[in-house]
């Protein structure tokens, strides 16, 4: 695209242009001179007493490309955008092609996207060819932080298994991938002082029945009280509004050892799935929420 | 009219003046009017001049060497605009002194890695790629969380006024508050501000 700010740019590349063609031209045209017959005639410099050089022609082959060239250059400045902002013939602009490229690829993939669309969610998750599509745009998009077989990491939710942080619905899983979700916990270090840390740790261990020491879990079950169970529950089943982790079952985003519980009751955790729902459009993000319901429910099977 | 190359050949100045000029001509065609194109100096809509932790988080890019494995140049293909989002423009580069655009890509290209991962995910990464991508090649960058270097928040408002001396238009207040806003931050949150808001002007796939 050219929008210079003023014409005098326009002008300046074509003329530049046009002027170093004409130059070439030029050079090739008073160099066309035929081998003559007899002896082959020498320049006059002389290097080093008695160096000479032979002033042969230019090779048939090596001139008549170089013509070639140069007609090729003019004719494409005709069919193609160079010349300053003259557009060429053609019309042809990068973005064009690659709105042409997109639209074909549209053509063939947009009624499939259609199709399931229609469908309801949990219908698309019972789709195997849903799920290899489902497959291939989450390997793109999500396995950088859920894993490339959608089982998580430290810190990074495991999306195979039946737990759900946010809400395990169509349209809670949907809402996520569209708009993100972001989940604090403060840090309790001010409140609880280490041995309060590691009585609370303790007493969470206890809740999903890991080896624990049960005077301190004991002691921890008031601190939880007090301050936990606002996001954890009474029963520290989580709370899927505020994100806040189910601390019952046997699934941990951040691991269940005494010190890392420790760590995370002190420090507090900050965890941001990020939104993809403009990044993908809807349809991409439809068939990535039937992946991960799909994944889900292999497992529940 | 015949040509005779003695002249060249003999002559030091008019070899020297010929060749600068000859090659001069590519650049003069299709360098030089870029400056003076809208579409390559207008910012888009929503580039903003990096702040200062973005601007320092931008020099330890450059320091790691991250443009030698990672691209800013999203080229307008559907094999690639599926994949990082809309073709890179001109315009987006406007304040950038130099431009990060690379020329290899061993690792993905980063010009629209804004908003795509959490702060959380670029800090695990950038200190051990492994313990997000297994199949990771990249080195870990471990020694990145700790202060931001003294020297690098001395040179903060040098490096703001020679950007401002080529186009970046830096307020003086925002050249005097410089230091003060780098207090506090690590190198590695500095380079994840300047990652979180690459590419963030344009948000759409296409």
């Amino acid at each position: 695209m050219s929008d210079f700010v003023s014409d005098t740019w326009h002008y300046y590349v074509m003329g530049l242009v046009i002027l170093s063609l004409l130059f070439c031209v030029w050079i090739l045209a008073s160099n066309m001179t035929r081998r003559v017959k007899g002896p082959v005639t020498l320049h006059s410099h002389i290097w080093d007493e008695d160096l000479q050089e032979y002033n042969n022609p230019l090779p048939r082959w090596w001139m008549w490309l170089f013509w070639l060239a140069l007609i090729f250059g003019a004719v494409y400045f005709v069919l193609y955008p160079g010349l300053g902002r003259f557009p060429g013939k053609f019309g042809w602009t990068a973005v064009n092609q690659y709105s042409a490229e997109v639209a074909a690829e549209d053509a063939v993939v947009r009624p499939i996207y259609e199709k399931y669309m229609k469908q309801d969610l949990l219908a698309v998750a019972a789709e195997p060819e849903a799920q290899a599509m489902g497959q291939r745009l989450f390997l793109t998009y999500c396995a950088q932080c859920h894993g490339s077989d959608a089982r998580g990491a430290k810190g990074f939710p495991n999306l195979a298994d039946n737990d759900w942080l946010h809400g395990g619905s169509p349209e809670a899983v949907k809402t996520t991938i569209t708009h993100g979700r972001i989940a604090a916990m403060p840090p309790f270090g001010p409140v609880l002082g280490a041995e309060g840390a590691k009585d609370v740790a303790n007493y969470v261990r206890s809740l999903s029945g890991l080896a624990h020491d049960s005077l301190r879990a004991q002691r921890g079950r008031e601190a939880f009280a007090a301050n936990c169970v606002v996001c954890h529950g009474p029963e520290g089943k989580g709370n899927v509004e505020l994100g806040a982790p189910n601390l019952t079952d046997k699934i941990w985003l951040w691991g269940s050892s005494e010190a890392t519980i420790i760590e995370t009751a002190t420090h507090g955790r900050m965890n941001q799935m990020p939104a993809f729902g403009e990044r993908l459009g809807e349809e991409k993000v439809y068939l990535l929420a039937a992946y991960v319901l799909g994944l889900s429910h292999a497992q529940a099977k | 009219m015949k040509l005779n190359n003695e002249i060249v050949e003999k002559s030091v100045p008019w070899l020297v003046v010929l060749t600068l000029l000859v090659i001069s001509v590519g650049g003069l065609v299709e360098i030089v009017p870029l400056f003076f194109q809208h579409s390559t100096t207008q910012p888009v809509e929503g580039v903003k001049p990096y702040d200062p932790v973005r601007l320092t988080g931008r020099d330890i890019y450059i320091r790691e060497g991250c443009y030698l494995c990672h691209s800013q140049m999203i080229r307008p293909f559907r094999a690639e605009t599926e994949r990082y989002g809309h073709y890179s423009v001109a315009g987006e580069f406007v304040y950038d002194h130099p431009f990060q655009w690379g020329s290899k890509r061993t690792g993905p290209d980063l010009a629209r890695v804004g908003g795509r991962y959490s702060d959380n995910w670029h800090r695990v990464h950038l200190l051990n790629p492994r313990d997000v991508v297994p199949e990771s090649n990249m080195p870990a960058f471990g020694w990145l969380d700790r202060p931001i270097l003294d020297h690098d928040r001395n040179s903060i408002q040098a490096k703001m006024r020679a950007l401002r001396a080529v186009g970046v238009p830096y307020t003086d207040a925002e050249i005097a508050d410089a230091p003060k806003a780098l207090e506090g931050h690590t190198e590695i949150d500095a380079l994840i501000a300047y990652l979180q808001g690459l590419g963030t002007a344009i948000k759409t796939t296409r």
